[in-house]
């Protein structure tokens, strides 16, 4: 076997603090199961949750180990610019989210992201919508686990077969029991051990190399140069690290990408809806937008302090691949004791990403296909059974698709291609269906069929060598802008051909038709001013618009 | 019927809905309380840790003494999470007041 060139050298405490980890987590979800009688209460919390609690799991759901591997290995390899991807192409998106649609997704009381289809438009477009939901969940479910198992081998030696089933056996463990109150709270406790795990890392890699300055000088001497300092400087061309034009990475990833993922995404906005009232729920993703602006300081930082650091990093295998970028930092500066705590931060994040796929895709699966088109009209109790039944699915499935996974090379272009495809088109579906009223059924059936074949055909064609791109996160940018006017166009021909619904239907799901009510359920704490969506909101902005002053 | 507050009807919303009022969300605890834990064990080890950390952890850390300062953070902002839920606890949720229906 290879890899052990990454082997940590993990001593007992090391593996106490694992241990003690694992049995919280566990705890956790034994501990939430008191808290479930509803179907309700397993696949939304039961609408309880204080806004803190469901802003930072939202925050972590998306912290995965993809994120965190992948983000810290797209800052040695491409520098400063990967700020992009929080700063325009997250944070925005996560404002926009909380103050625009949240109210619609909450005030409707919809149970799921594509079941604000089926009330909006139809059922064609609700089924279409949650079963490539469903199989996208797996999907993601199993290369998280994979990517788990991966790290589990090369930093600690178990077998990879091993790792995954222990990976998959503790979150199945803490969701079928605790349902989604066990994983957000898992969450939340993750999100803090990520945290911890991280910034020693960061700490020491900043020491080493004689701080921010000491930083800036190196990296100016690498191969990335002076490039790899400035997030906009070069962007007038596609002549910089990232191969991308500054028209590609306004309108490709701050908007289409970025909105398509995190306003339509189930798994985050799920976090959401189980907050305890509409501020809350508004305030989730803002809220979740803070630690958003700041975690490229743990990431995007180690990855340039593994560049300049790591001799021979970037290689195309082995142990020195840019993916390996922040384990390879990990065994090299931190002692045991803070080793343990960032080994349990690394496992922690991969399985809050598991964790976010499975129970998006039980609760779709429950909900939008079980209860809407196999067995209607069941007691409650029957569709808490399926809920728990469907979570040990999803899992059994999940180290399917893990094995599948392990035959990609490269894992992080295949998950941007599946966002290109599905979620672009579904956010104009979205976007369209909330503020043009007169938008009918099967617009919105048509728009997000066609909006997916062409994105999906756009790969193929790249693929296949038909159509050439830079890179293939320039495709990714191509397919969603396409799939969003696709999107737009096909509502814009389909829409006067065909009868709209009528205003009543509509009543809560489109703006400017009333039904929302942003103060029912307000409680007396939520009216001080620094509780009000809006203003967090901007203020969010605002500081991701200063962040990228220093590194312009 | 409906007057302006009420979004649109769907018959399975209504049921989940409807279902609500049995709902066990209020015997959740507080996470709080765990994170702290947690935070304060880790705190605990690693300080320990730290303080008797040799040359050659000390060394291999850039000469920081990284396990006591970790350790140290740690411990502290599990104490400052117990703190908090010690002088904010949780308001446990009205039982459930359904909203006057249209």
């Amino acid at each position: 076997m290879d890899g052990d060139g990454l082997r940590l050298n993990m001593n007992g405490l090391d593996y106490l603090i694992l241990a003690l980890y694992f049995v919280t987590v566990l705890g956790v979800g034994f501990a939430a199961r008191r808290a479930i009688r509803t179907s309700v209460d397993f696949f939304l919390s039961g609408r309880s949750l204080p806004a803190w609690v469901t802003g930072l799991a939202f925050v972590s759901a998306n912290l995965g180990a993809l994120e965190i591997i992948g983000m810290a290995a797209n800052g040695a390899q491409y520098g400063v610019m990967t700020v992009h991807y929080y700063w325009i192409g997250a944070v925005p998106a996560m404002v926009f989210l909380g103050i625009v649609m949240m109210p619609f997704y909450y005030g409707s009381k919809v149970r799921s992201v594509p079941e604000y289809l089926r009330l909006r438009f139809n059922r064609p477009t609700h089924l279409l919508n949650a079963l490539s939901f469903a199989v996208a969940q797996v999907l993601i479910a199993g290369v998280n686990l994979y990517a788990l198992a991966l790290v589990m081998q090369a930093l600690l030696g178990w077998p990879l077969w091993t790792a995954i089933v222990v990976g998959a056996a503790i979150v199945l463990a803490y969701i079928t029991i605790g349902g989604l109150s066990g994983a957000i709270y898992n969450e939340v406790l993750q999100f803090f051990v990520i945290l911890a795990g991280l910034i020693p890392v960061t700490v020491i890699g900043l020491v080493k190399v004689g701080g921010w300055n000491g930083l800036m000088d190196a990296v100016a001497d690498t191969k990335l140069g002076e490039a790899g300092l400035h997030a906009w400087q070069d962007t007038g061309s596609t002549a910089n690290p990232l191969g991308a034009h500054w028209i590609g990475i306004v309108f490709g990833l701050g908007f289409v990408l970025s909105f398509g993922y995190w306003t339509t995404n189930f798994a985050e906005v799920q976090r959401a809806l189980s907050a305890k009232n509409m501020s809350a729920a508004r305030r989730t993703p803002i809220i979740a937008a803070y630690p958003k602006l700041f975690i490229p300081l743990v990431t995007v930082i180690p990855g340039l302090v593994a560049l300049v650091t790591v001799k021979g990093l970037g290689a195309e295998s082995g142990d020195l691949q840019y993916n390996n970028a922040i384990p390879l930092l990990m065994r090299d500066l931190l002692p045991n004791g803070v080793l343990g705590v960032a080994v349990t931060g690394l496992l922690a994040s991969f399985m809050a990403g598991m964790a976010a796929n499975v129970s998006g895709f039980n609760t779709v699966f429950t909900y939008d296909i079980w209860q809407a088109y196999v067995r209607r009209d069941r007691s409650d109790e029957y569709y808490l059974r399926v809920g728990r039944w469907a979570t040990v699915a999803a899992v059994v499935i999940g180290i399917g698709t893990a094995f599948i996974a392990a035959g990609f090379s490269n894992i992080m272009n295949y998950i941007q291609a599946l966002f290109s495809v599905f979620n672009a088109p579904l956010f104009a579906t979205f976007i369209i269906g909330m503020f043009w009223k007169r938008m009918t059924a099967l617009a919105g059936f048509w728009s997000l069929l066609l909006g997916t074949l062409v994105s999906l055909s756009l790969y193929l064609l790249y693929k296949g060598g038909v159509i050439h791109f830079n890179s293939d996160l320039e495709e990714s940018f191509w397919g969603a802008g396409l799939a969003f006017v696709t999107a737009v166009v096909v509502a814009a021909i389909i829409t006067p051909l065909t009868a709209p619904k009528r205003d009543e239907e509509l009543r809560g799901l489109v703006y400017g038709i009333g039904g929302v009510d942003l103060k029912g359920d307000v409680l007396a704490g939520d009216a001080v001013w620094y509780r009000s969506p809006v203003l967090l909101g901007v203020i969010a902005v605002a500081l991701a618009a200063l962040f990228y002053i220093p590194v312009f | 019927m409906s007057n302006d507050g009420e979004p649109a009807k769907d018959p399975l919303i209504d049921e989940t809905q409807a279902e609500q009022r049995r709902s066990a969300a209020a015997r959740l605890f507080d996470i709080r309380r765990v994170i702290g834990g947690l935070f304060v064990a880790y705190g605990v080890i690693v300080t320990l840790i730290g303080v008797f950390d040799s040359g050659a952890e000390i060394d291999k850390a850039e000469g920081v003494r990284i396990n006591l300062w970790a350790g140290l953070a740690m411990l502290a902002f599990g104490l400052l999470m117990l703190l908090w839920q010690w002088l904010r606890p949780a308001e446990p949720p009205a039982p459930n007041e359904q909203q006057p229906g249209g």
